[in-house]
């Protein structure tokens, strides 16, 4: 387990500021270029992305199917992607059913769906829910106010390489009347991140 | 590189406690698991980080028994490996061990 890092993530701003700062002077980038681009995709990275996806995929069986074998092909079919950065990262989705129970963390530092998600809660970041999360989620879970069956098999996803993840919860019982954006709004970003039901 | 490994395959983890940065979380450190799926080719971090050339090579998420990571629990891990740090595993000298 790595400890968190203060120091290294300053170290490397300081670089990136550096590296930065040349590529203005030598005209390679524009000076607001930088801004922009940044300012775009965390205007759009959002939790309520992951929730539209997620309602889709409740009221569409065959967008279910799609995203569940290949997220990154059916991510487009809502105008969202997993680019914005250098280049587009994978994406896998996995689905909670009665059986089964899935929960996401990057044991090794805080990788995850940023454009689907935005920004990462603090605590997920912490070394306590790194740790903890792999090796007694169900305890884990319940600090979070999720008691799970013990029958309930759970799968905890380590993004240790390139993948990023994302949880599709189970849709809730009694909203068989909702529509697509009534169900997005029922979903939070702990529902997402497995750390809640929905 | 291809793809050495085939979902259902049964790996085993490196045992490897290298001084360099290595994606191979402690945790899952020379442990059997089974290939869940290869998600296509990646430059591995090892390298990378080292500033060596890194020739792209497949990853695969793996499964594996909490029992097996911690000797408790009734969980399943996965953890993303790169190819480099599995081997396969015979199913009849997993079997023996056990």
């Amino acid at each position: 387990m790595s400890s968190e890092h203060h120091g290294p993530v300053a170290a490397v701003a300081a670089r990136v500021r550096h590296v930065e700062a040349l590529l203005e002077q030598r005209g390679l980038v524009d000076a607001t270029e930088l801004d922009q681009a940044l300012e775009a995709f965390l205007t759009s990275a959002s939790p309520a992305n992951g929730a539209r996806v997620v309602a889709r995929a409740w009221v569409d069986p065959d967008f279910r199917s799609r995203l569940l074998a290949n997220a990154n092909a059916a991510l487009p079919e809502l105008g969202l992607s997993m680019g914005g950065g250098l280049q587009e990262q994978r994406l896998k989705v996995v689905e909670n059913t009665d059986h089964t129970h899935n929960v996401i963390v990057c044991t090794l530092c805080s990788c995850y769906p940023l454009a689907l998600l935005g920004p990462s809660p603090t605590w997920y970041k912490s070394e306590s829910y790194r740790s903890r999360v792999v090796r007694t989620p169900r305890e884990v879970l319940k600090e979070f106010g999720l008691m799970l069956d013990p029958s309930v098999e759970v799968t905890v996803w380590d993004s240790s390489a390139e993948s990023r993840y994302m949880v599709l919860p189970r849709r809730p019982d009694g909203t068989d009347g909702l529509g697509e954006e009534q169900l997005a709004a029922l979903v939070t970003r702990n529902g997402l991140i497995g750390v809640a039901a929905v | 590189m291809g793809e050495a490994f085939g979902p259902g395959d049964l790996v085993r983890t490196s045992h490897e406690d290298p001084q360099h940065h290595t994606r191979v979380p402690r945790y899952a450190r020379g442990a059997v698991g089974t290939v869940v799926e290869a998600h296509g080719d990646y430059p591995l971090p090892d390298d990378r980080s080292r500033g060596l050339p890194a020739e792209p090579q497949p990853v695969y998420t793996v499964r594996f028994a909490a029992r097996d990571l911690f000797g408790e629990g009734d969980h399943a891990v996965t953890v993303d490996v790169w190819q480099h740090h599995l081997r396969r595993v015979d199913r009849s000298e997993q079997e023996s061990d056990e």
